[in-house]
């Protein structure tokens, strides 16, 4: 059987968690993949709890139904971990990427998850303010997902961003882009 | 030469692609979600100058389909879009449609009908289209939502065949995810769906015809509805046949039936939409487990491929029918009727049990699967008898 990774993004509304859930999506079919992205609708209002899943793959993928059992999870705000499971159904082998500016050690505790879990933090709200400007946290931390997984490569996920932001945005907003996906890739830590 | 691209997006969005590249000449639409996205797409389209086509947008579903028949009706291909309340609101109109033998294509976003009110996915809404005398078919996948919106052109529209064609893919879950699918260049696909060429129209005023005329009593209402049913019975094998033809051209076999492991299942799930494809990533598994799953998909519900079906079906120790709508007050629900009425002329009785589930869009765990699969494997095994229909995963 064909190798499947299962992403579960947990954010709040507005922070571009589906957006991004889509780019991932979208930067593995650049590199020849299969995959699958979507929300899960519900009421759609600012701040509140989302989640979104992307499926990448080697081959077609046939599942459809929202991810239960992730192999990662990827949280836009560290608030949320105490709102909802976050880590419900994660595999022992699996990784969790938090947007928070405290050291992956601690959050690891926090969580209380397996050794064999991999935990991966980076301030990405904080260079998102630094590069973007905005609280929009969602860019960088697909650059620290680039450099904590072999799932999708950094470079693809740049000049994907660069074609569909640029055409939207212009240069600027792509440098902007670039920048804050650098520095998370360079300051996310492991633990 | 034929060229694909290979696209990500939306299952909807793919749709409206296949639309456009058709060639429509009057779309009559209004938006309903989750449909809504199609609308958007094809309405850029036509502001865009990239569609050639009459955008009507009209105040309701009842109304759209109203303009569509009289557009048809004038010699014009014809498509629309709608889901759930929205095809509910159209039902009288869609017998005007089919009786009239107008060749409209229309996509349905499968959803839930309310009470209480729900955007999500099931069957609900299609099923109550089953008898109107429309052709139906059902995509599991955008890539599927895409072809088969190209090739119901072709079916709706040829001579032996004039009758009205839904094509379907499931709310949300098809409609909304971004998907991989392969299109076929503008080129290819004009040439495959080709030019409509209308045998009656209104608007031919040397061939003056009357539409829709009243037939009552004495009349010839009867005999006009034997021949509405003829033509639906005897699509079947014309829709064969363009599925061939759209085949060799784009790559993607395909069959208005399609079996994954039946050729030696001992335990099999008959499905439809979305759900046939969590079904077969459940029977690879349990086949590397050394069971014989197998999954029956049906890609086109009107006209009901019986004699397939029975056929896939012959040789199973146990069968389950997976329903995505309910007929209350009945055994189970519509697709296990027609399954299991299919199976009756065999020589020998193979249990078959109904299970309703994901209604409102209840999602669809792997886990519910495996239990379907289970309890076959117990009633293959004898450890327990066939039982009533079963609301599969709710609380």
């Amino acid at each position: 059987m064909h190798k499947l990774t299962e992403i579960r993004w947990h954010a709040r509304a507005g922070q571009g968690a589906v957006t991004a859930a889509k780019v991932v999506a979208e930067t593995a079919l650049s590199a020849g993949k299969y995959m699958q992205a979507m929300p899960e609708y519900g009421p759609e209002r600012m701040g509140a709890p989302i989640k979104a899943f992307t499926r990448i793959s080697d081959g077609p993928i046939e599942i459809h139904n929202n991810i239960e059992f992730p192999d990662v999870v990827i949280v836009l705000d560290a608030s949320l971990l105490e709102v909802v499971n976050c880590i419900e159904g994660l595999s022992e082998e699996g990784m969790v990427i938090v947007n928070t500016c405290s050291p992956a050690e601690e959050v690891k505790a926090a969580l209380g998850v397996s050794a064999s879990v991999q935990v991966a933090c980076v301030d990405a709200s904080g260079i998102a303010y630094d590069t973007i400007k905005r609280d929009i946290p969602n860019t960088p931390i697909v650059g620290a997902f680039c450099k904590v997984s072999d799932v999708i490569d950094v470079h693809t996920f740049k000049d994907l961003l660069a074609r569909s932001l640029g055409k939207k945005f212009g240069p600027k907003m792509v440098d902007a882009n670039h920048a804050a996906i650098d520095r998370a890739y360079e300051e996310v830590t492991l633990a | 030469m034929v060229t694909q691209k290979t696209v990500a997006t939306t299952g909807n969005l793919f749709v409206a692609e296949a639309i456009r590249q058709a060639l429509p000449d009057v779309i009559p639409v209004y938006p309903i979600t989750p449909q809504t996205t199609v609308v958007e797409e094809i309405a850029k389209f036509a502001a865009n100058g990239r569609i050639d086509a009459e955008y009507v947008a009209v105040e309701s579903e009842h109304s759209a389909m109203s303009a569509a028949i009289g557009a048809s009706a004038a010699g014009v291909r014809v498509v629309t879009a709608t889901a759930s309340q929205g095809l509910a609101l159209m039902w009288e109109e869609l017998y005007i449609a089919s009786g009239m033998r107008l060749p409209i294509v229309m996509f349905n976003a499968n959803r839930a009908l309310s009470a209480p009110i729900n955007i999500h996915c099931d069957h609900s809404d299609i099923m109550g289209a089953r008898d109107t005398g429309w052709l139906i078919l059902f995509a599991e996948t955008a890539q599927e939502a895409y072809d088969n919106t190209l090739v119901s052109f072709r079916i709706a529209e040829h001579p032996d065949v004039l009758l009205p064609v839904m094509t379907t893919a499931d709310g949300f879950i098809t409609t909304h995810t971004v998907d991989r699918a392969d299109t076929l260049d503008d080129e290819t696909a004009r040439a495959f769906v080709g030019k409509y060429k209308p045998t009656h129209a209104l608007l031919d005023f040397d061939n003056p015809v009357s539409h829709g005329a009243f037939a009552g009593l004495g009349g010839p209402y009867f005999e006009f509805k034997q021949q509405q049913r003829r033509a639906i019975d005897g699509s079947l094998g014309i829709i064969k046949e363009i599925i061939a033809e759209y085949s060799a051209i784009s790559g993607r076999p395909f069959d208005v039936v399609e079996g994954w492991g039946m050729e030696d299942a001992d335990v099999a799930i008959v499905v439809i939409g979305s759900t046939a494809g969590n079904v077969r990533h459940v029977a690879r598994r349990l086949r590397a487990q050394g069971i014989k799953a197998g999954v029956l998909k049906i890609r086109v519900f009107r006209p009901f491929p019986t004699a397939g079906i029975r056929d896939a079906l012959k040789g199973a120790k146990a069968v389950a029918v997976l329903d995505r709508s309910d007929s209350p007050g009945a055994e189970g629900g519509p697709l296990y009727f027609e399954v299991k009425s299919a199976l009756y002329d065999l020589d020998h009785r193979v249990p078959v049990v109904n299970y309703v589930y994901g209604l409102g869009g209840s999602d669809v765990r792997t886990e519910l699967i495996e239990r379907v699969y289970k309890d076959l494997g117990d009633i293959a095994s004898g450890a327990i008898g066939p039982f009533d229909m079963t609301y599969l995963g709710c609380r």
